[in-house]
């Protein structure tokens, strides 16, 4: 088994930015069924969902600034780290996403491990 | 004027806190597993107190249901995202609980009426699993499940405050002992755990029934609790057994007389001599309903032979033309099944009505063991009395007082000894 990362971008009914109650709830649902089904599944390590905003710290300066500013649609809204086979499993498990019910995107990126 | 305002207050709330209190901390204890059950009743406590707060200056909301169940789950996000809780969390929905994409959606869904309807079962389960004896199950189910506190319970079981303290402490261990979930036995155990939580509810309202608890609230309490629970195990198709139904029907008949029982100084009014028209209607309406619910299937539960006997009483006009030959029958299914002496002396009495007391006498004479048992001398006392044998009857009815200490049972027979002639 490795591990992975879903990045999640963007999605404009995301559960806590949805416009209004009863879709997301429904979102809100489809994500619990989603991810209690990995879970179930042994697939699921861990994730978050992340707001909006927030702060960047930059270069050996570590200079702080407002950000991200982004457009939404490339917003990084979210992360989950999940345990597959290889990329391609990973990829096939990724379909069952809500994200993509928002119109959201999906990055899956395998975790490098550090060689001694 | 504010205090006037503030004690109806209490009243009006001191109900619906006693019922939902229960709900929400098996809906709690769900989420954060049995182990800590003492931050689910913390909770619920916060909650409650700030209701009072909260509700003391205005009025009470409309809908005081959601608004307890909001703030409850409020404060369960706030421990849960904290992880504030002594003991790692180990549920069916744990998982759930990990991350901020399922925390929310999964409590909401949690204080749903379906999903509180199943922790309340689970919960039922939990408390009556085998680890525990028959007096902790009783003594969790009205902790968790009817919200009643320590002084409450004491109260339920005429024990003290401290003496049920310390029960909780070793139910306490014990869930710690033998890691006992809320999760639903397997499907082999499944029959034998409802047979269990069964008893433990008809255990319940038999000491809400029983006359020697004194305080009549209590006893009402105790009674409807007992009858909520069952009627929930109704609603599950996995809990609804032809016993489930027989035990609710018996309930139901039990409670048609409730008030019958006692007269207005609270003196004990025997089946005989209660006011059949004051008997509550809707109430044996409602347990020929379950009773007939309850024939289903092969199997006869000793809670079937129960309602049936309760049924004859209820449904007949006047204690004559009750069907004694059937409550015998039925008796005699019950003693066949367990050499209960309780039973024997209940049988020995019926079996005077279908074959004349000097035949019940003689039954009962037979019994062993029960010499210094006072429900035993007040049924053999009664028999001699029925039998015309007054002088037979005084002598054992005086054995019969000095064997109890409640009042209402010593005043009773206090009567009975003047009603002998000779």
């Amino acid at each position: 088994m490795e591990k992975f990362m879903y990045l999640f971008r963007g999605g404009d009914n995301h559960a806590y930015n949805a416009k209004d109650s009863e879709s997301a709830k429904k979102n809100m649902q489809a994500w619990m069924t989603w991810m209690g089904g990995l879970q179930q599944k042994g697939i699921l390590v861990s994730g978050e969902p992340l707001q909006p905003t927030g702060k960047q710290v930059n270069g050996t300066k570590k200079l702080v600034t407002d950000g991200p500013f982004v457009e939404a649609k490339e917003m990084v809204s979210g992360f989950l780290i999940i345990n597959a086979k290889d990329i391609n499993e990973a990829v096939e498990i990724s379909k069952g996403c809500p994200i993509f019910v928002e119109n959201g995107m999906l990055e899956v990126r395998p975790v490098q491990k550090m060689e001694m | 004027m504010e205090d006037s305002g503030n004690s109806e207050l209490y009243k009006t709330v001191d109900h619906l806190f006693r019922q939902e209190s229960g709900k929400m901390v098996s809906v709690l204890i769900r989420l954060f597993g049995f182990p800590n059950i003492e931050q689910a009743e913390d909770i619920v406590q916060d909650t409650l107190l700030k209701a009072l707060e909260v509700w003391k200056w205005g009025k009470i909301p409309d809908n005081p249901q959601a608004w307890l169940y909001s703030a409850a789950k409020n404060k369960a996000i706030d421990v849960l995202r904290r992880q504030k809780l002594k003991h790692k969390i180990d549920s069916d929905i744990s998982y759930l609980l990990k991350s901020e994409y399922t925390l929310v959606p999964a409590l909401n869904e949690m204080f749903t009426e379906n999903e509180m309807k199943d922790s309340q079962l689970r919960m039922m389960f939990a408390c009556c699993h085998p680890s525990f004896t028959q007096e902790a199950q009783v003594t969790l189910i009205l902790k968790t499940l009817c919200g009643l506190g320590s002084k409450e319970i004491a109260a339920a079981f005429l024990s003290n405050e401290e003496t049920i303290q310390k029960r909780f402490y070793r139910i306490k261990e014990k869930i710690k002992e033998e890691n006992i979930s809320l999760d639903y036995p397997g499907a082999d155990a499944m029959i034998q755990r409802s047979d269990a939580v069964l008893k433990t509810l008809y255990l319940l309202f038999n000491e809400g029934y029983s006359s020697s608890q004194p305080e009549k609230l209590i006893r009402e309490d105790l009674c409807e609790e007992a009858m909520r629970l069952c009627i929930l195990l109704t609603e599950n198709p996995k809990t609804n057994l032809p016993q489930t139904n027989a035990l609710l029907a018996l309930m139901c008949y039990q409670v048609s007389r409730f008030n019958t029982r006692l007269d207005d100084k609270g003196l004990i009014v025997l089946l005989k001599d209660q006011d059949r028209r004051q008997w509550n209607l809707s109430a044996i309406a409602k347990g020929n309903e379950y009773l007939d619910k309850s024939a289903f299937g092969e199997a006869f539960h000793d809670f079937h032979a129960e309602a049936v006997i309760a049924s004859q009483h209820a449904n007949a006009e006047t204690y004559e033309k009750t069907d004694w030959k059937l409550i015998l029958d039925m008796y005699n299914a019950l003693l066949s099944r367990h050499n209960n002496p309780m039973v024997a002396v209940n049988r020995a009495v019926v079996l005077g009505e279908v074959e004349g007391y000097d035949k019940a006498i003689a039954e009962l004479e037979k019994l062993s063991g029960l010499s210094e048992n006072f429900y035993y001398n007040a049924s053999l006392a009664e028999m001699y009395m029925r039998a015309g044998k007054h002088g037979k009857a005084r002598m054992i009815y005086g054995k019969a007082l000095s064997l109890t200490a409640s009042i209402a049972e010593i005043e009773l027979i206090r009567r009975k000894i003047n009603a002998c002639t000779t």
